[in-house]
């Protein structure tokens, strides 16, 4: 048996370590460890509750719009108010632009460069995906750079500027949109479709939302698609056979996402077998056995953080999330399996469990959903009607802000006494996913799906290990925030 | 370049990648910047970034720009152990003292590399800093002497996150030695950006002149009265160039929160302006209170009746026409 440390695992958003165990060319166990904590739990304490609405974003600059909403729900929950209707479709505007650009930036800048790798110069797709795919000097980058770009530019005319904005309040979102900006907005809508409809899925967009199965995801790519980046990526995986790599030990959870008035776009729920379950929130605790921290209570309305360096047998600074004693896998695969979208469920089915494969193109199949779904939020502002109202936060009380980031399942939690902040927790999408170990040995879904993970003659060097770890999209800024 | 991660959200390396008609990429290969390695974009991961960063900071590798995003975390107790850089064994701070020296120019991306930023905020827990400052004061993790090759402090291009802008012009004009001390302010910014106010250039300057002010997040009216906006006081050419295509913070309905100001984190109660008397605390940079206070009240005084109305509504309810003739 050897043990090797990795890192720094780059691409990751963030700095990352991964010890492996490797023994007979396969991975016998994984410590992953997060690497960096800058106390933002500690910061928020002691400050009035609006002050959350500036801190807490900047717990990440990735996917800053879904940390402001999460802040903002639970300032909503906290006051006991909605917001009005066109807030909360401004919202979910910037909320999906920004989902979809996370989507992106992974494919593109974080994933696919890794297949460019030369130790892939042996395959018959090595010339083609190195042309397209090779990070920083990929053709890839020069399409899609400004893609993204452009796209960002909704958060100009919408919250002022990306990342980090304020427009995202309790009661609504702070700029109203007018009759032109609607316009402008649904023509940068427009523009990143004719994008995704070229570069990374060569067909309309109706085609990919269209897909129900393995056999048409296969047919896509051998057919109308074939020259997309997606088939690229689909072809890739079969070679390489992705849909067996990185299987995630489950079960998988989403609070759901783009709440609405007439309820949220992705459901929420958990997803055990064939049985998707409610979430129970008092069902979520935080275990710190193997953490840098200090021992708490579980849940986050009662944890405390409080770090402890020198803790014997800690190995990261994240703490490690349960539900029910479980590590849920969370992101755009859970979200996907718990909504129930036919295509997802047929690779949980053909593949038995969450892979590399599968979570790459839930991804994908998410760019195509939310990029339609912009337009019809769009067309649904009511430009006459108010895009904020004021919501009073009361001195006292607790309150959650459940919401999905792009990379899975957010929450924040607050506790107010006397007018200020008593307690803040933050539980992130990588936090579930990149957990260590807790009390009971019960490894995080990454350390799951690495043990037993073939990786022949070249150990922790083996090309698989950056494809499992960087599947899951990890976030580590968050991850301990 | 070399650019390093330290106590960071990221959100500088997503602001600068916004950049460019042919992404950044394409932008720093026009400047003839070649990136060494960068955390979130490089190919090289593990051993092979390692062997990279060993080979700058032996000084192998010559190296002209280095890059930092984050605070520099110095905690717990002098340890650095906060931030370690997977797979080296070796503490975030440690590299920074290690590679910044080789550097022909040291810049701080961000607030939080030049100040400290959020991180620092109270209790700051874990002893967080700038590169070579700690708030507006001096020192900071490399200290108030260090000088790069050049010759030059570290460059702050403060901002939470700065202006996409702000980054890639700071380093083609360092890539084209176009960069003399007394291009720098007081606090290190690039005076490019930082020679005017947050202010200058706001739509709602209508608003400030007849201090016709919102009550409430997204009214039009001037955000400085109520709703605790600092453009006045805070550096940035921010109404001067559009963020993300159009928008700024203002532009956006919400008060500039002076997050190109050292210390900026310790702002209690962002959106709400503290006053004594009715006056505001915090003043326009270089505004006599006196006299803001006299301006104030005639401009109040003399404000139309379109303007007060517009300044608590979320969109113009009073167009501008003549206030008395025939109409135009």
């Amino acid at each position: 048996m050897t043990r090797t440390v990795v890192g720094p695992f780059n691409r990751v958003e963030g700095d990352l370590e991964v010890a492996l165990e490797i023994e007979d060319g396969r991975i016998a166990s994984a410590e992953v460890t997060t690497t960096l904590y800058r106390g933002y739990e500690q910061l928020l304490g002691g400050r009035t509750p609006l002050d959350a609405l500036v801190i807490a974003p900047r717990v990440c600059g990735i996917c800053s719009v879904s940390q402001s909403i999460a802040a903002a729900t639970a300032l909503r929950e906290l006051a006991g108010g909605q917001a009005v209707d066109n807030g909360i479709l401004a919202a979910n505007i910037a909320h999906a632009a920004e989902n979809v650009a996370d989507h992106l930036t992974h494919f593109y800048l974080f994933f696919m460069p890794d297949f460019a790798r030369a130790e892939y110069s042996d395959r018959r797709w090595s010339e083609a995906t190195t042309k397209r795919f090779k990070a920083v000097s990929g053709e890839a980058a020069r399409e899609v750079l400004p893609a993204r770009r452009r796209l960002l530019e909704m958060m100009g005319v919408l919250a002022g500027k990306w990342p980090h904005s304020l427009a995202f309040q309790p009661g609504g979102t702070t700029r109203a949109v007018g009759m032109g900006e609607r316009v402008q907005l649904l023509g940068l809508v427009a523009e990143f479709q004719t994008f995704l409809e070229g570069a990374l899925f060569g067909v309309a967009l109706d085609d990919i939302l269209a897909l129900e199965n393995v056999g048409e995801l296969d047919a896509f790519a051998a057919g109308p698609g074939r020259a997309s980046d997606f088939a690229a990526f689909l072809r890739i995986a079969a070679d390489l056979r992705l849909e067996a790599a990185g299987c995630g030990p489950g079960p998988l959870m989403s609070f759901g996402a783009y709440h609405g008035v007439a309820g949220p776009l992705f459901a929420r729920g958990l997803r055990a077998g064939d049985e998707v379950l409610p979430v129970d929130a008092a069902a979520i605790g935080e275990d710190v056995a193997h953490s840098w921290m200090r021992e708490s209570a579980a849940h986050p309305f009662e944890a405390e953080t409080i770090p402890a360096a020198q803790k014997p047998g800690a190995y990261s600074w994240a703490k490690a999330p349960r539900y029910c004693g479980k590590a849920a896998e969370v992101g755009a695969f859970a979200r996907q399996a718990v909504d129930g979208h036919p295509l997802i469920l047929d690779l949980l089915r053909c593949d038995g469990a969450s892979t590399v494969r599968g979570r790459v193109v839930a991804r994908m199949i998410e760019v195509a959903i939310l990029t339609h779904a912009l337009g019809g939020w769009l067309r649904a502002l009511r430009l006459k009607d108010a895009f904020c109202h004021q919501l009073e936060i009361p001195p006292e009380g607790r309150a959650a802000g459940l919401v999905e980031a792009a990379r899975g399942a957010l929450g924040h939690w607050v506790v107010a006494r006397d007018g200020v902040i008593a307690r803040y927790q933050i539980i992130a999408p990588t936090t579930w996913n990149f957990s260590p170990r807790d009390a009971s040995g019960r490894p995080g879904p990454l350390e799951g799906a690495l043990g037993g993970l073939e990786v022949g003659a070249l150990g922790a060097r083996a090309p698989i290990v950056q494809h499992v770890v960087r599947s899951f999209d990890p976030c580590m800024v968050c991850t301990a925030h | 370049m070399v650019w390093l991660q330290a106590g960071s959200c990221g959100g500088c390396t997503m602001a600068a990648i916004e950049h460019g008609a042919t992404g950044w990429f394409g932008e720093l290969k026009a400047f003839d910047v070649d990136l060494l390695w960068h955390p979130s974009l490089s190919e090289e991961t593990g051993d092979e970034a390692l062997a990279i960063l060993d080979s700058v900071a032996n000084g192998e590798t010559p190296l002209d720009l280095l890059c930092i995003e984050g605070s520099l975390l110095r905690g717990p107790d002098g340890s650095g152990l906060f931030n370690r850089f997977g797979g080296s064994g070796r503490t975030m701070l440690d590299w920074v003292r290690r590679i910044a020296p080789r550097a022909r120019y040291c810049v701080a991306v961000g607030s939080c590399a030049a100040y400290g930023g959020i991180p620092a905020g109270a209790p700051n827990p874990t002893d967080a800093c700038g590169l070579q400052y700690e708030g507006a004061f001096p020192g900071g993790a490399l200290g108030e002497d260090f000088r790069s090759r050049s010759g030059l402090p570290v460059i702050n291009v403060a901002g939470c996150a700065p202006h996409p802008g702000w980054i890639i012009e700071t380093i083609a004009a360092l890539r084209m030695d176009d960069f003399a001390a007394d291009d720098l302010d007081a606090l290190g910014r690039p005076k490019f950006y930082a020679k005017t106010l947050a202010h200058h250039g706001c739509e709602r300057n209508e608003y400030y002149e007849f201090k016709a002010s919102a009550e409430k997040l997204s009214d039009l009216g001037c955000l400085m009265e109520h709703l605790g906006c600092k453009a006045t006081q805070a550096v940035g050419d921010c109404n001067q160039r559009g963020w993300n295509g159009s928008g700024s913070c203002t532009h956006g309905g919400y008060p500039c929160i002076a997050c190109t100001s050292p210390g900026f984190e310790a702002t209690r109660s962002f959106l709400e302006t503290p006053t004594v008397g009715g006056i505001p605390v915090n003043l326009p940079l270089d505004m006599p209170k006196a006299w803001f206070v006299a301006l104030a009240a005639l401009s109040k005084s003399a404000t139309p009746k379109r303007v007060s109305q517009n300044a608590t509504s979320d969109r113009v309810v009073q167009e501008p026409r003549r206030a008395k003739g025939p109409e135009a």
